[in-house]
């Protein structure tokens, strides 16, 4: 069943991560190289998350699409938990929340499960907008009523709808691979490598010739520079990589690269402007002893649905 | 910080527990796992260290789910050495909430409505604590409506000044109250934190009020 490219890629990636962790664990025992510890011990503990991260897709890939979707279903409930902890709410928006978090959350990956675009596509951003909007009214506090169901909103399109695309790419009938999803899942790893890839550049580029802050307000470490190296070198992953991703041909991977690189940082911005004006780091420090799901998917969550859309624009296969 | 192996691991001067039936010792572990997992409470010790010895937990209290999360939170060897003391209005009505009050948590409940001088509330719990038994009390009184922390009432005075050598250990609570407000009665799933202080007891000679503000300051402190 496996094919030789999905081989190809498993063997790439795992030959890389070795290496790497070879590299991170000399460099560790070998302090008196004169690296920076401190920058030895991030890149081990990314590393870590590397490994976790590809076993967690390998098992995936293994128990197939059904179990990929209610993992992303999992990572979605947890993200908005963080997202809706961090907001303030009041007490009028209970029963909303209640419905938001057990029903309209799950209801959209059994969804997304079933291959049905033309539902998926709208249960969130329409029916679940107008049920928050009515339900918080019924409830009876009108007070900043727009600002709380906009919250509310935000959440659900953000953590769940947005991230929903990812594991939607496992339902695309990718032409040539009738009944197969090898493709399917090279495809989303393909999305997840250039997600992590655009925020790791981003963030070299922006240490190495970060000049101009793209909005020193927002983010004190992202800039133009960061945005343009990052752009630049994921385009340049995505066109080495373009084998890897079945529908496409060598521009389409590199506008893919491209395009997934600058919301990635969108995404960053978006939740850095958040973090903000609710005066905390990341969303990890808010309860202390949970990793900040949603710091590690935001990239993610903006990327997920316009990698979509690409796919099915430049290849033209049906949803 | 102790792990929950250390504690187990401790030579008892652990005391007889009631021995339960199986049924509500996995009810027990059941509930307490759901109650860390729906109210993602997320368990932090402050200059403060599980244990077995005898101690009164005393907490702000926000929510209905307070007392079954600060339980939930215990390691397991504590969890069932601690009461929660609740109130009887709440807990004895219905089957369920009955039987999970009094063969689960084996709480201590009080009735609030009906105090007599002779069965006053600090005499019943501190004789259904022994001299073992640790618990959790809420020394607000009632849920507070706003989620700020309110007045301490005088139990927690009177508990300290009877028994003087039990460790009072402050517990905060943090955004449990969103979880389960105040008159809802299915929760929404955010995130919430327990801390847990170091220590305190009644100084010699300390006044009753100077005492409460002390304490009621000690749980503030948790809040940062």
């Amino acid at each position: 069943m496996t094919d030789n490219r999905t081989i190809a890629l498993v063997a790439g990636v795992l030959a890389l991560l070795t290496a790497a962790t070879a590299v991170g664990q000399f460099l560790r025992r070998h302090p008196d190289r004169g690296l920076d510890p401190a920058a030895v011990g991030t890149f081990n503990s990314r590393l870590r998350g590397w490994w976790i991260l590809c076993t967690v897709l390998a098992a995936a890939y293994w128990l197939g699409t059904t179990a990929t979707v209610v993992l992303f279903g999992f990572v979605s409930f947890w993200a908005l938990r963080e997202f809706i902890t961090l907001t303030p709410t009041r007490k009028g928006d209970h029963r909303a929340l209640f419905w938001v978090f057990f029903a309209f959350t799950p209801l959209h990956y059994v969804l997304v499960g079933l291959d049905r675009y033309d539902v998926f596509s709208v249960f969130l951003p329409v029916y679940a907008t107008l049920f928050v909007l009515a339900r918080v009214a019924f409830a009876g506090d009108y007070k900043r009523f727009l600002e709380r169901t906009a919250k509310i909103q935000a959440g659900l399109v953000v953590c769940v709808y947005c991230l929903s695309f990812a594991p939607a790419l496992l339902q695309l009938q990718l032409p040539g691979s009738e009944g197969n999803s090898d493709g399917n899942f090279r495809l989303l790893f393909f999305l997840i490598l250039l997600v992590q890839f655009a925020d790791c550049m981003q963030y070299v580029w922006s240490r190495m010739l970060g000049q101009h802050l793209v909005a020193p307000t927002v983010s004190s470490n992202r800039t133009w520079e960061g945005l343009l190296g990052s752009a630049t070198s994921t385009s340049l992953l995505a066109a080495a990589l373009w084998w890897a991703a079945p529908p496409f041909q060598l521009w389409q991977a590199t506008l893919a690269g491209f395009v997934v690189a600058v919301m990635g940082f969108a995404g960053g911005m978006t939740m850095s402007a958040i973090k903000r004006d609710r005066g905390v780091k990341d969303y990890g420090t808010l309860v202390v002893g949970h990793g900040g799901v949603l710091d590690r998917v935001d990239s993610m969550c903006f990327a997920a649905p316009v990698f979509y859309h690409i796919t099915l624009l430049v290849t033209g296969i049906k949803p | 910080m102790l792990s929950p192996a250390d504690i187990r691991d401790r030579p008892p001067e652990r005391p007889t527990v009631r021995a339960r039936s199986p049924l509500c010792q996995a009810a027990g572990l059941g509930l307490a796992a759901l109650a860390r997992l729906l109210a993602g409470s997320s368990v932090r010790w402050i200059a403060s260290q599980p244990d077995t010895c005898q101690r009164i937990y005393f907490a702000n209290h926000t929510s209905h789910l307070d007392a079954l999360v600060i339980w939930a939170s215990l390691p397991r060897a504590i969890r069932e050495l601690t009461r929660p003391v609740a109130a009887k209005d709440y807990w004895s009505r219905g089957i369920v909430r009955r039987w999970l009050a009094q063969e689960v948590f084996d709480a201590i409940l009080i009735d609030r409505t009906d105090i007599k001088v002779h069965q006053s509330p600090v005499d019943i719990m501190l004789r259904e604590a022994g001299s073992a038994r640790s618990l959790i009390v809420f020394p607000e009184g009632s849920r507070s409506v706003s989620g700020e922390v309110g007045e301490f009432k005088s139990g927690l005075y009177y508990l300290a000044k009877k028994r003087p050598e039990l460790e009072l250990v402050p517990v905060h609570i943090d955004n449990l109250n969103r979880v389960l407000p105040r008159g809802e009665f299915l929760p929404v799933p955010l995130l919430s934190c327990i801390s847990f202080g170091p220590p305190l007891w009644l100084e010699r000679g300390e006044a009753k009020l100077d005492f409460l503000a002390r304490a009621r300051r000690a749980v503030l402190a948790l809040k940062e």
